[in-house]
């Protein structure tokens, strides 16, 4: 655990963003506020863990963050540099750098394109290469995340799910990105594959030194592959802390019901446990209430929670809480 | 409670044919369930988990699947093989029925959530008209669907996915089945509507004494809920036993890589999970051999050459696998030295 804080304390921010907003029109006058102000710092060589239930808002954040959507307002800098002003060969750069594996092996493949193909259309933008260095690249990349070199020529449908997700995967580490968005990589695989790819992005992480987002909504498999981890609700950001922190002691009540709920493989476990249950469902994002957006669900809801919008604060080293029981204190 | 068998099935066998040759996605699984019992099958997709819930029903088409002969499903007495049309439409519903995987295709989107309970309660229970109405906000009401004198006339687009979960499964209990079959009800939800939709099926169960087969991939939402548990693999069920024997004292090695290869929240983090080699082998060819063989680390001669008879530990546990056998070497579980 102290090397873990260790470790947070000594680098650098990779990415910085702050009050980001993505909103989207949703028909007459109305706005789906799918970002609402977030700050997030992701450092150096971690990897944040981003958790939330369907349509908080985790997807379009890490979107945002790599420019796949023009921030509605908000800045985000990216190794110094603030991404909405880059043009040219900075541009071009950023999208080097950043990189992006999405949820589904299925649909995120060209079944038009050999796996070769789509893992070099990036080196053919951003290296000049000739054709002998691509497919000697190709094949390195597909030894590094474990199928054989001969896979280049097949395509997508002849591959199963975890397999695909391994080329999504070879793809984003084509142009040699320092950080890279996961966006639900696993939840479309069975347990198995689950633990195959985890372990292949973990060990790719040391080897290459990278920096993950890793967006899920598994919050076991987010403990497992977090330094830190964030918790989304209805577009805001509730709790950010190190894993350790947020596992153990969760302080924001949202939290607290979201770990109870992770079912566990253990009968005697599962029999002792007090469950937090959480009446009702997520709010519509659209024109969602005022002050603490949790507060319809929330067992311990003042007055003060209709009122104000918490803010994110940091209430212990490195935990930071987003709500008004915990400014009290 | 022991003899009161409500379903039985025997030597259950389903093909499919396909272009490219048959596929034997269920061979030969054999078990039974008692009244207002919870079994649950466990497996990987592709082994045979759904198919084998469906064919309970007979919700697969022929010609393209086919009930191998030698086939036996009994349920309360009944042959279910061998209902005609008719009668196999007073079968499904009334005495067996079934919740969905995924709530957002399996409901008509054309029809109103209420009509779609009402049809049940008046081909099954004739009911007219207001009396349907009436139940089905009942139904509605025991699900904790809230106003449901409002949400009855809503369309499915207009619910969550967790209401509409809600609503499949009102509309399964609408005619008290003996047997409810739900193939991955929480898989397409978040764990907060997880916990909650399980909770309403544990309820509803002690309520309503029904027996439940539970399909899922998800051990974690198995452990509390499941009174035996069934893990399939390639069609065949590898090991069964009640929640505490597989997950304590299991016996098969497949079982304990499908145990080790969740990650504990009680781990420390990134930690190499335990992850199974390898895929499943293909359906279609035939299998002489423990299908498991090529992906197990204890894997011996013998699991190449013939498939392993089902060794009884317990009365209740028994497992499918050559290490059982006398002559085998005594190999401890890799998932409890984890553990310790």
């Amino acid at each position: 655990m102290d090397q873990v804080i260790e470790k947070l304390q000594n680098a650098d921010n990779i990415l910085e963003v702050t009050d980001l907003c993505k909103f989207f029109k949703a028909g007459r006058k109305q706005v789906l506020k799918a970002v609402d102000h977030v700050n997030i710092s992701i450092k150096r060589g971690e990897t944040l863990g981003l958790v939330g239930e369907s349509g908080c808002g985790k997807t379009t954040c890490g979107r945002t963050m790599i420019k796949l959507y023009e921030p509605t307002s908000g800045k985000v800098v990216f190794d110094g540099k603030d991404i909405s002003t880059l043009k040219g060969n900075d541009l071009l750069d950023f999208k080097k750098n950043v990189q992006i594996i999405f949820q589904d092996p299925y649909a995120s493949l060209d079944p038009r394109m050999t796996i070769g193909e789509i893992i070099s259309e990036g080196m053919d933008v951003h290296f000049h290469m000739s054709e002998k260095e691509k497919a000697d690249k190709v094949a390195d990349l597909l030894g590094k995340v474990g199928l054989s070199a001969e896979y280049a020529n097949r395509f997508a449908h002849e591959l199963s799910g975890g397999q695909r997700q391994r080329v999504g995967i070879a793809r984003a580490l084509a142009v040699e990105p320092k950080f890279i968005v996961c966006d639900e990589p696993i939840s479309a695989l069975d347990v198995s594959i689950q633990a195959q790819v985890v372990n292949l992005l973990i060990k790719l992480q040391r080897e290459f030194g990278l920096t993950y987002l890793f967006i899920s909504h598994d919050l076991s498999m987010v403990k497992h592959i977090s330094d830190r981890v964030g918790v989304m609700y209805l577009g805001s950001l509730v709790e950010l802390a190190s894993n350790y922190d947020l596992y153990d002691k969760p302080l924001h009540p949202y939290t607290q019901a979201l770990i109870s709920a992770i079912p566990m493989a253990d009968p005697d476990v599962e029999a002792s446990r007090e469950r937090i249950k959480l009446e009702g469902e997520v709010p519509s994002p659209i024109n969602p209430p005022p002050g603490c957006k949790f507060r319809s669900r929330c067992k311990y809801a003042m007055d003060i929670c209709a009122k104000e919008k918490p803010e994110l604060k940091e209430v212990e080293p490195n935990h930071f809480v987003a709500c008004h029981l915990c400014n009290k204190k | 409670m022991e003899n009161d068998k409500i379903l039985e099935v025997k030597d259950l066998s389903v093909s499919f044919n396909t272009y490219a040759g048959e596929v034997k996605a269920v061979r030969g699984v054999s078990f039974e369930l008692n009244r207002g019992e919870t079994l649950a099958f466990v497996g990987e997709s592709g082994c045979g988990k759904t198919v084998t819930a469906k064919s309970i029903l007979r919700l697969l088409k022929p010609p393209f699947a086919v009930i191998k002969e030698g086939s036996q499903i009994t349920c309360d007495g009944k042959d279910v093989l061998a209902l005609n049309k008719k009668e196999l439409c007073e079968f499904r519903g009334d005495e067996v029925s079934m919740i969905f995987q995924d709530p957002m295709t399996s409901l008509n989107p054309t029809m109103t959530v209420g009509k779609q309970i009402m049809e049940s309660l008046r081909i099954h229970r004739h009911l007219n008209k207001k009396e349907a109405r009436e139940e089905a906000i009942k139904m509605l009401k025991m699900v904790n669907i809230p106003s449901p004198e409002k949400r009855i006339d809503n369309y499915p687009h207009e619910m969550s996915g967790g209401m509409r979960q809600r609503v499949m499964i009102a509309m399964a209990l609408a005619c008290s089945p003996k047997i409810l079959i739900a193939d991955e009800p929480t898989t397409a939800l978040d764990v907060t509507i997880q916990a909650q939709i399980m909770d309403l099926m544990r309820e509803l169960k002690e309520k309503m004494n029904t027996a439940i087969i539970l399909v899922t991939h998800d051990l974690g939402v198995v452990a509390n809920f499941a009174d035996r548990i069934q893990v399939m693999y390639a069609g065949q069920v590898m090991e069964r036993g009640t929640a505490r024997e597989i997950f304590y004292e299991a016996k098969h090695p497949y079982t304990w890589a499908l145990l080790s290869s969740a990650p504990k929240l009680a781990k420390e983090a990134k930690q190499e999970l335990y992850a199974l080699k390898g895929t499943p082998p293909d359906l279609i060819l035939p299998l002489n051999c423990c299908p498991f063989a090529s992906r197990c680390e204890y894997c011996m001669p013998i699991c190449k050459e013939k498939n392993p008879l089902e060794t009884t530990i317990t009365d209740t546990h028994r497992v499918s696998c050559w290490l059982q056998h006398p002559k085998a070497p005594k190999v401890k579980s890799f998932y409890d030295r984890e553990a310790k």
